[in-house]
């Protein structure tokens, strides 16, 4: 979003754009005036195909919202009505509930492929910081919308999201202040669903603001790249039209593929069935597990035996991706050259899924069967230790202590060597 | 290019496999651990369709059997098209019914019978006096029944159990007497497929309790299997619509990305070998 060399031809555009420079913004932020590196591979689709799960969520929750009723007499029915009455509703919110999980694996990617590449460092800290946000958003604003087809899971997960802001009872009465205002009264209600209906519509419209802050972040370094150093000649540099649209309609359009298949073959697969059944108060059920992209977080509160240390433990475990910037003091970006990192990456990546894993366990289920049988609890405590001292200790350490592999001098220079060699 | 795009789709399909397969796996220990006898639906898969005499053979079996406990609230008898009937038989279906219609000039209930934009009307006026006339158990609603018994799993779809195979399980796996050792309370039967084996429905189905229409033999397994499609059609309507979008759009979609892989490729022919830079 920087200046523009947009010099439009026809007289009509050439005296709209004098008025309201739009079209040279869109130009020099999607278009030919913006120079991309020449060697992105394709874990930098995934940047674009966030956006586009974005706008997907935003038009079908939108229509969702014309036939959805927030109250708890008619919130179940009223998802039932858009499956059954509503002309295509079904598409559109099969297509809505599994977008929300793909928007999820999409971002989840997008974050490794920063952290893999290295493009939290400088100078894109900010870019990393304003991602983050972006992904709390999501986290938020995905919470709240499971709430709102009012099933089982839906009321029970919003109580045990929502009691555990009730930790923070720094004096007398003050978490219980706090619940009394997250529910609107003494317990998950109708006040309740009310807000979070209100504010699910709300925060997509946020995240919006922040990916525009994003790009605009995005926009001043340039994309960083697989390489990890910086984009300086002109050889280094290709126009993003039409190279990277082309290469992010293709990757778009395999990726609807994949979307597709799960919402006209496997539409419940990543749901619980149990949010098929109205909410009740009365009857608790067995298991209670969040959405699956909460799980790894669920699993290091649940690891933590006291409940204010649980929950600050299970912010801390997300909100320590602000510090990975300075918590990384080796001098080169990408995890190409530094072999080290990339095992501990791996690494870090198993136990993370192991987390989530273990997130849908009850903490006496035994693990491995050996030494008298080793609990789930057990394990995610482990696992949770090894997730902090990556951040806290392995990144910090071997960060500055690890031999890396020579850099290449340039883009340009990689990729003549690699066709001199191929 | 094609060997990244494969790790690329590797690794994707692998983190997802991790965190929802471990998702789905818990989903099914919570069940009950009794192994399921698995049928061969004919709408399973993705190009499966319901068997609509079976579903014509469900409804019968609801209307006639279960519906003396099980409300179907969410289904209006003009739904009923998709089993196979005309717009004159669904008519006479609903005039079959009576609904509530208001009130007369002296303050008493009028009633008129049923059209087909009506819902199949309730049993009992409210779960109070559902519980009253069941021993203090409430029927459960039929019209989600069959998809919030599911408990499927991505990665480990042998572990899947299926609502349809479920309800056949619980039709068919009564014992006329408790095993030893295990009480049963008054009114409670034991049931082999139901977390906790202690079910508060008495057996409902006995061989030949129906006289199909349409000839069939009404076993007792005949009739599950016939109820048991029919409620899972009652809580997934669309299927059948779903999946013929879905062939549509793969294919079509599919398509497209095979011709926006090659123009990707002449897009970048030049720049890939680099020879800009030469």
């Amino acid at each position: 979003m920087g200046s523009s060399n947009y010099q439009p031809t026809n007289k009509a555009v050439k005296w709209f754009e004098d008025r309201l420079p739009i079209l040279g913004l869109m130009h020099s932020t999607l278009g030919a005036g913006y120079l991309a590196p020449r060697n992105l591979n394709y874990w930098w689709n995934f940047g674009s195909l966030a956006g586009f799960m974005l706008v997907v969520q935003i038009i079908t929750g939108v229509i969702l919202v014309m036939h959805y009723t927030p109250h708890v007499d008619m919130a179940f029915r009223a998802v039932e009505h858009i499956m059954r009455d509503v002309n295509y509703g079904w598409l559109i919110r099969y297509t809505h509930s599994n977008g929300a999980s793909m928007f999820f694996v999409v971002v989840y990617i997008h974050i490794l492929r920063g952290m893999y590449f290295g493009s939290y460092k400088s100078p894109r800290e900010v870019l990393w910081f304003l991602g983050l946000v972006i992904y709390l958003l999501m986290m938020a604003t995905g919470f709240m919308g499971y709430v709102l087809p009012w099933g089982q899971m839906s009321f029970w997960g919003a109580t045990v999201i929502t009691n555990l802001f009730g930790a923070f009872d720094f004096y007398e009465g003050m978490g219980e202040s706090i619940l009394h205002l997250l529910w609107g009264g003494f317990a998950v209600d109708n006040p309740t669903l009310q807000r979070f209906f209100s504010l699910h519509y709300l925060l997509p419209f946020v995240i919006v603001g922040v990916v525009i802050l994003h790009i605009w972040a995005l926009h001043l370094p340039g994309s960083n790249n697989p390489l990890g150093i910086d984009a300086k000649g002109p050889g280094d540099k290709i126009p993003f039209h039409p190279y990277y649209t082309a290469k992010d309609l293709f990757g778009l359009s395999f990726f609807i593929v994949i979307l597709a298949i799960f919402i006209f073959y496997m539409p419940n697969i990543m749901g619980h069935p149990d949010n098929y059944i109205e909410a009740n108060p009365m009857v608790t059920p067995p298991h209670i597990v969040p959405e699956w992209y909460y799980l790894p977080f669920y699993t290091i509160l649940k690891a933590v035996p006291d409940k204010l240390f649980g929950v600050i433990a299970m912010f801390a475990s997300i909100l320590i991706f602000f510090v990975l910037p300075w918590l990384d003091g080796s001098k080169i970006r990408s995890a190409k050259f530094r072999p080290t990192t990339a095992f501990f990456f791996w690494l870090f990546l198993l136990n993370t899924l192991y987390l989530g894993y273990l997130g849908t366990k009850l903490p006496d289920e035994i693990m491995i069967d050996m030494a008298g049988g080793i609990d789930a609890l057990t394990m995610g405590r482990i696992s949770s230790i090894f997730y902090f001292a990556y951040f806290i200790v392995i990144v910090p350490l071997v960060s500055r202590m690890e031999s890396t592999k020579p850099v290449p001098i340039s883009i340009a220079q990689s990729v003549l060597d690699a066709n001199k060699k191929g | 290019m094609l060997n990244r795009l494969k790790n690329i789709g590797l690794m994707t399909l692998a983190v997802s496999a991790l965190t929802i397969g471990g998702l789905t796996a818990a989903n099914a220990a919570g069940a009950s651990a009794y192994p399921l006898k698995k049928y061969d639906w004919p709408h399973a898969g993705p190009f499966g369709m319901f068997d609509k005499p079976s579903l014509q053979r469900g409804l019968q079996v609801y209307k006639e059997v279960c519906a003396s406990c099980h409300s179907l609230d969410m289904v209006a008898f003009r739904e009923l098209k998709a089993l196979g009937y005309n717009a004159d038989e669904i008519k006479a279906f609903a005039a079959e019914y009576e609904f509530p219609n208001g009130f007369d000039d002296e303050g008493e209930e009028k009633y008129r019978k049923g059209f087909p934009q009506d819902y199949f009307p309730a049993p009992y006026a409210n779960e109070e006096e559902a519980r009253d006339a069941n021993n203090g158990a409430f029927p459960p609603d039929f019209s989600l029944l069959g998809k919030s018994r599911e408990h499927l799993s991505l990665f480990t779809p042998w572990n899947s159990i299926y609502g349809e195979d479920y309800i056949v399980g619980i039709l068919n796996t009564y014992h006329e007497d408790a095993p030893e050792g295990v009480e049963l309370a008054d009114g409670m039967s034991y049931n082999e497929a139901f977390p906790g084996n202690l079910i508060a429905m008495a057996p409902p189905l006995f061989d030949d309790i129906v006289e199909y229409a349409d000839g069939t033999p009404a076993t007792t397994e005949q009739m599950a299997k016939d109820v048991a499609t029919f409620m899972y059609w009652a809580a997934e309507p669309k299927m059948e619509v779903r999946k013929k979008m879905g062939l549509k759009v793969i294919i079509f979609m599919s398509i497209l990305t095979i011709m926006l892989y090659f123009v990707n490729r002449r897009v970048w022919r030049k720049i890939k070998k680099g020879d800009d830079l030469a």
